[in-house]
């Protein structure tokens, strides 16, 4: 039988309903995957029960090999073994020539926008890279979830641009994962150390990871995170203390830079483990294979170390200082420091942070799983598996969100301060006989009139079967997902008939203008809901005048003697000349009498129709 | 007889308890829903009721309610390893038959 886990109480899941998610960390030099189970966000182990699964690929002619495996090639096979791919998803050319120098690979040079990496099973570009270590960690997570992931949120660093996001997306989808949200790196670690249920303050995230170094300042504000300011450095991080090491070593064993590829690799290698040794103990040895059987011996001392590493983590200060300036604040404003990726685990690097803001920085949780962690709690979230009290205020849509319906007026669809992710879904019809085509304009604002709200976007839904009026049902769905976009779909139930739009409603509206429009919708309130009632009455209206004109043309002649079409039709022109007023309840009452003069000319049209729709039957057919 | 916990998952539960920060022990529970009838609950416990039934073993605390009693009796929750899954298991002498995936289950 299935293997169960303790949930919160009431939130028991129906069998089959349980919505599995993770959170992924895409890292620069080692990638993890994290989940929520019974109420504990932790990173999932492989089978050999290794949590950090290194980002390196290694594509062979017969197949492709993630992680350890593949790393431990990194020396035998440089060209064939990514790693650090993440440098370059979401690159151009140009910026990958920079980086390419420092990077053993071979890349091809034609003239396409996306460069390519030569491997021996063919080229790949670092989208493909990134997606095959996406597609380990998700399927370790679906072996020890034992289900399929309903999505997962993946982390970038909080600068990473449009295209690099977006090359992250493809990633995913490549990977055939559902992105609930790419998350903040800084945003994910701040979750981990419960920052968000905590007491406001503003809080610096010092991320030093494998190949980048991100400074964040967020400001927790009534449990939403406000990232203040960024800075950084998108090519510092440990493998520039390894190269740091590397260097010093090559310069003792008086090592050229035209050395073979294999030997640099096993340089890098050996400095990497200098530097992890030099974490726990004040000294570390080097025993080094230069090739054609010499060997070079030395010593790394903390000091010596310290000295080579110390312009490196001054380099991080830097930006650090340049993100309070922008955030407008002090070094003594920072309520928290937490410390995140492998190299915070340098001792120097926190001493050094820790003089910079005063305070001795946040280090309880691993700093290599302290982002996974995050973006599992945030990814159990998303999916919906936490009680509504619980939700963490993530992101709201500043505006309401709805159509515009006959008469000018605005129904909402999604009201403001929803929390999203969201979905909503709203029936509506057509207004005349035989209608076929609809026009869904999407509108954002307070307001009760389309002229007091902003445009977003029009479509048309054509292939409407012809039916009487009102007989059409015509949903409209609104989801906003949980980066702010926007779709809209119009679908006619019965024949299945759909068209769809995608808008960013967040674009180019700035705070004020946000407040101003929920200011405005306050200060006319009372005139929308007047102006509102009579849009109402004068929709109806039109509405009864159509219905009644067309049933007059149809069968008026033949039902009605000469004094009672007269009748209807005087009684018809009141209410034309009393819509055109300006009072709702004027209109009402005109409606009201004139179904009342009528009542006579329906009822009569009702017998007509069921003695054509009797005529030429038995009466026990009907029985 | 009512229910029992094996150590392993009691173990857990006292993990679990003490991660989330409270709670007074953890609630058993049948549902009528899922593909074949029947289906567990397992959640934290907040609060006691009056009629809930209690039991204690190896330090916490397992309420059930009467009804789900009626198809709990001499069940024994244990805690298991599949491969990389592991979780809470029914071991429920009353359960007939369960559904392919074993998430929902028949008396």
């Amino acid at each position: 039988m299935a293997l169960l886990q303790l949930s919160e109480p009431g939130q028991s899941v129906a069998p089959h309903q349980q919505r599995l998610a993770a959170g992924i960390d895409l890292g620069t030099t080692n990638s993890l995957v994290a989940t929520v189970r019974s109420g504990r966000a932790e990173t999932l182990p492989d089978l050999d029960e290794q949590h950090l699964l290194p980002s390196v690929v290694r594509y062979t002619e017969e197949e492709v090999i993630v992680g350890e495996q593949a790393k431990a090639c990194m020396v035998s096979d440089p060209l064939n073994t990514i790693s650090s791919v993440k440098r370059l998803v979401g690159r151009g050319l140009e910026e990958f020539n920079s980086l390419g120098g420092q990077l053993p690979y071979h890349f091809t040079q034609e003239q396409t926008l996306v460069p390519r990496i030569k491997t021996a099973s063919g080229d790949v570009s670092p989208v493909e890279v990134s997606s095959e270590i996406l597609k380990v960690l998700a399927k370790r997570a679906e072996k020890t979830l034992g289900g399929d992931l309903e999505g997962v949120v993946i982390t970038v660093p909080a600068y990473f641009d449009d295209a690099q996001r977006q090359a992250t997306k493809d990633a995913a989808t490549v990977a055939g994962l559902k992105v609930l949200r790419l998350l903040n790196e800084p945003t994910a670690a701040a979750v981990a150390y419960g920052l968000d249920t905590g007491s406001d303050g503003v809080h610096a995230i010092y991320d030093l990871g494998g190949g980048t170094f991100d400074i964040s300042i967020l400001r927790l504000n009534r449990g939403v995170f406000e990232v203040l300011s960024t800075g950084g450095d998108s090519a510092l991080g440990g493998d520039d203390f390894d190269r740091v090491i590397a260097e010093w070593i090559m310069r003792q064993a008086g090592i050229s830079d035209g050395t073979d590829h294999k030997v640099l690799r096993r340089l890098m290698r050996d400095a990497c483990a200098a530097k992890e040794a030099l974490t726990d103990s004040p000294v570390a040895s080097l025993d080094l294979d230069l090739g054609n059987g010499a060997r070079w011996q030395g010593q790394l001392t903390r000091d010596q170390f310290n000295e080579l590493v110390d312009p490196l983590i001054r380099k991080t200060l830097a930006p650090c200082r340049r993100a309070l300036r922008d955030a407008g604040l002090s070094g003594a404003d920072i309520a928290d420091v937490v410390m995140v990726g492998g190299s915070t685990r340098t001792p120097r690097v926190r001493e050094l942070v820790g003089e910079f803001f005063k305070i001795p920085p946040l280090v309880d949780i691993d700093p290599d799983k302290v982002v996974a962690v995050g973006a599992a709690i945030q990814a159990d979230v998303l999916v919906g598996n936490k009680p509504d009290d619980e939700i963490l205020l993530l992101d709201v849509n500043p505006l309401s969100l709805g159509i515009e319906t006959m008469g000018g007026l605005v129904e909402k669809i999604i009201p403001r301060n929803t929390t999203i992710p969201v979905a909503r879904a709203q029936e509506f019809t057509t207004f005349k006989d035989g209608q076929t085509a609809m026009a869904v304009h999407v509108l954002q604002g307070e307001r009760e009139l389309v002229t007091g709200n902003r445009s977003l976007a029009r479509f048309e839904l054509r292939g409407i079967p012809p039916m009487v009026a009102g007989a059409a049902r015509i949903q409209v769905t609104f989801s906003v997902d949980a980066d702010g976009l926007l779709s809209v779909e119009a679908m006619e139930q019965s024949s299945g008939v759909r068209a769809s739009i995608e808008v960013k409603p967040a674009y180019g509206l700035s705070d004020t203008e946000i407040e101003t429009m929920l200011r405005d919708s306050i200060e006319h309130a009372r005139d929308d809901m007047e102006v509102r009632r009579l849009r109402e009455e004068q929709v109806d209206a039109k509405r009864v005048i159509e219905a009644l004109e067309a049933a007059l043309a149809e069968d008026g002649a033949r039902l009605l003697n000469e004094t009672e079409q007269e009748q209807v039709k005087t009684a018809l022109a009141e209410l034309m000349e009393v819509a055109e007023a300006s009072d709702h309840k004027k209109i009402r009452k005109g409606i009201e009498k004139l179904e009342k003069t009528c009542e006579f000319y329906v009822e009569r049209r009702m017998n007509a129709s069921v003695q054509k729709a009797m005529s030429g039957h038995q009466l026990d057919e009907f029985e | 007889m009512g229910v029992t916990l094996t150590e392993a998952a009691a173990n857990h539960v006292l993990q679990y308890l003490e991660g989330r920060g409270k709670g007074v022990g953890i609630r058993l529970g049948v549902r009528t829903s899922g593909c074949s009838g029947m289906a567990y609950v397992l959640e934290f416990a907040d609060e006691s009721s009056d009629e809930d039934l209690i039991f204690e073993e190896h330090g916490v605390k397992v309420l059930v309610d009467p009804k789900s009693m009626l198809y709990l009796e001499g069940t024994e929750l244990d805690y298991t390893r599949e491969g990389l899954n592991e979780g809470f298991k029914f071991n429920n002498p009353n359960a007939k038959d369960a559904c392919g995936c074993g998430e929902s289950f028949n008396i």
